[in-house]
């Protein structure tokens, strides 16, 4: 009994100074021993490999070009002119009475049956599919079996994720949290000064430096000259809770949101001992003016750090960038847009938050292969002279998805719970009735 | 590895199914899970409000009537079953099928696509697109943007084209005569990507 319990006692022992050795203090100062770079170069070639091995199975197989599509069926992007056009081809145009035909209403019959099917706005809340399935069981949609060899490679992921990978990222993940919780603090004890500033932002910066190791995080900053300066507003693209650890790995920000309880909320307490956040209150929230007020006095104090907003209000699946709200861009200040990219080959950070709460969806991250993702800094944008909050937002909205190669939606993300307003009804309307009764129709 | 399985299995009598309506195990996966996240409350069918959710067809100016479709005279329910046998009408044409008289008319071909469009417009289900019930479609699509006399007049002229035997309303053959030119096939067809 005894040499058992010395063994599993030197073993632990042996775990954690590893873990602490290898991992958690060259991830501290910034530095790297290289061991995440080596498993990612393996990683690759394996999916490559079982990439070309799913691609034989399937032989002679039809596979239309579908690499990058998000749809599942075929979609013309024709306008209503164009297609409406080639309907009306087959008869020749009337003198008088209007251009109608019967076959106009097959355009919007087929629009309404591909809605019925697949429709642009629900696509953007589940998460990306891949052209090439990637040895993760929660992937996979359309792949048989193909081979043995596969399978067991499969079996092997699961192994080596469950029972390796994730008991590692796990405890990394609450020494990291429990590090932010206790530095925080003991900073915040401290009398204010640029020394306290200083301890706070390396006690931040070790903390989520130690929480994307946890996460397997592989980061490629671009653009670090644009990095968003004190007293200014970064917005970004928001997919999920780690777009935060993913941004604060480079750089410290003055994070905004409502106030939890739990540990999230023990976690917010101590992070604004050291350095100034906003929290607010659930019935603060409601009053816009206040809420835009104690924003622009944080922006208006060049000595706090920048504000971390997510304009898009919810969590999109990182293939399109929907509707900023106003918001954040009546504040004032200028902005700093932030582009970020997921690559899904190696796990999905999309979280849904109909489907898993935070604990499973938490567990699901890393449980993946890992998290890669690029994040693109974009030039400081300012609201110019006659442009109003709205343009303003859109502008910066596409400034975002053309940098991250996302589909640039207008559609309001809140859509996902609330119903369609009948303005846009009314739009089609008129396009159609132009076609029908030419530009002169009444009012 | 057999997701595609599992799901299928949960599936009653979706063997029928397929052969009915022709769709690849593949598709009648991703109609059911379709089904699933259009049935919001887990009713095990859909209603009206749950097609009424979905943004591009609230903006359709013949929304409502598509939905109409799918819900047979006095029916709020659609099971999964009617819904994919709906759909299926939107199968592209199967290029070999075989012509035999004796099998019946497939659910996809060009003849029920065109008898599907033309119940758009038949909602009484007479046989016969009066004028009252043209009237009554240009208005839906169109609604405040012309004037009643406008209406009034394409409508007429519409008739007066496609009518042949001049009882001021238009059959289904007349239907069918009238758009023989146009590429069916590409117009009223849904293709899978995957």
């Amino acid at each position: 009994m005894e040499d058992s319990w010395d063994a599993i006692l030197t073993f632990v022992k042996i775990w954690f100074s590893a873990i602490v050795g290898l991992i958690m203090l060259p991830a501290m100062f910034g530095a790297s021993l290289g061991i995440t770079e080596v498993y990612m170069k393996a990683l690759v070639k394996i999916l490559e490999w079982a990439t070309l091995r799913l691609q034989r199975g399937r032989g002679e197989q039809q596979i239309l070009k579908a690499s990058l599509s998000n749809g599942i069926i075929q979609r013309d992007d024709g306008s209503m002119e164009k297609e409406l056009g080639e309907l009306r081809r087959s008869r020749p145009k009337p003198q008088e009475g209007g251009d109608f035909t019967l076959s106009d209403v097959f355009y919007f019959n087929r629009k309404g049956i591909e809605s019925i099917v697949e429709d642009e706005v629900t696509q953007r809340f589940t998460s990306e599919e891949l052209a090439s399935w990637n040895l993760l069981t929660r992937t996979n949609n359309n792949f048989h079996y193909i081979s043995l060899r596969l399978t067991i490679l499969w079996g092997l992921g699961v192994v080596i994720r469950y029972c390796f990978l994730a008991p590692l990222r796990i405890t990394l993940a609450s020494i990291g949290l429990s590090w932010l919780v206790i530095g925080t603090s003991v900073v915040g004890l401290l009398p204010n000064s640029r020394a306290k500033n200083w301890l706070s932002e390396l006690v931040h910066l070790m903390c989520y430096r130690i929480c994307a190791r946890g996460l397997s995080a592989t980061i490629h900053y671009h653009n670090k000259e644009n990095r968003p300066k004190n007293g200014g507003i970064c917005v970004a693209n928001h997919t999920s809770p780690i777009d935060i650890v993913i941004l604060a790995n480079d750089g410290c920000y003055a994070m905004v949101g409502q106030v939890h309880g739990g540990l999230m909320g023990v976690i917010q307490r101590s992070m604004v001992k050291s350095c100034p956040h906003i929290w607010f209150e659930r019935s603060e929230m409601k009053d816009r003016h206040l809420v835009t007020q104690r924003l622009k006095d944080h922006v208006a104090d060049k000595t706090k750090l920048p504000i971390l907003i997510f304009p898009e209000g919810t969590c999109i699946n990182n293939t399109s960038v929907m509707m900023f709200k106003k918001g954040s861009f009546e504040i004032g200040g200028t902005i700093y847009p932030v582009a970020i990219k997921y690559d899904p080959q190696f796990g999905d950070a999309f979280w849904n938050s109909a489907k898993y709460n935070m604990v499973s969806y938490l567990l699901r991250m890393m449980t993946s292969w890992a998290i890669v993702c690029n994040v693109w800094y974009l030039p400081p944008m300012s609201q110019e002279e006659g442009e109003d909050a709205v343009q303003f937002a859109n502008r910066v909205k596409s400034a975002i998805a053309h940098q991250g190669g996302l589909v640039d939606l207008s559609w309001d993300g809140g859509l996902k719970r609330a119903k369609v307003k009948e303005t846009y009804k009314e739009q089609q309307q008129k396009m159609y009735s132009s076609m029908v009764v030419g530009d002169d129709s009444s009012d | 590895m057999g997701s595609n399985n599992s799901t299928l299995s949960k599936i009653p009598n979706v063997d029928e199914l397929m052969q009915e309506t022709g769709f690849t195990p593949a598709h009648i996966v991703r109609l059911y899970d379709r089904f699933k996240a259009l049935d919001k409350d887990q009713k095990g069918h859909l209603s009206p409000q749950d097609f009424g959710s979905i943004k591009e067809l609230a903006m359709n100016p013949i929304g409502d009537r598509i939905i109409g479709a799918f819900f047979s005279p006095g029916q709020e329910a659609v099971d999964f079953h009617s819904f994919v046998r709906i759909l299926a009408h939107f199968r592209p044409l199967d290029k070999n099928r075989p012509r035999d008289p004796n099998t019946p008319e497939p659910i996809n071909s060009r003849t029920s696509k065109l008898r599907f469009a033309f119940q758009l417009y038949d909602q009484d289900k007479d046989g016969k697109i009066s004028r009252a019930e043209l009237l009554q479609v240009l208005r839906t699509m169109l609604e405040m943007q012309v004037t009643e006399e406008q209406l009034e007049s394409i409508a007429d002229r519409t008739i007066q084209e496609a009518d042949l035997d001049g009882d001021s309303a238009i059959s289904f053959d007349e239907f069918r005569k009238s758009l023989e030119k146009v590429n069916i096939d590409h117009k009223m067809s849904i293709r899978f990507l995957r």
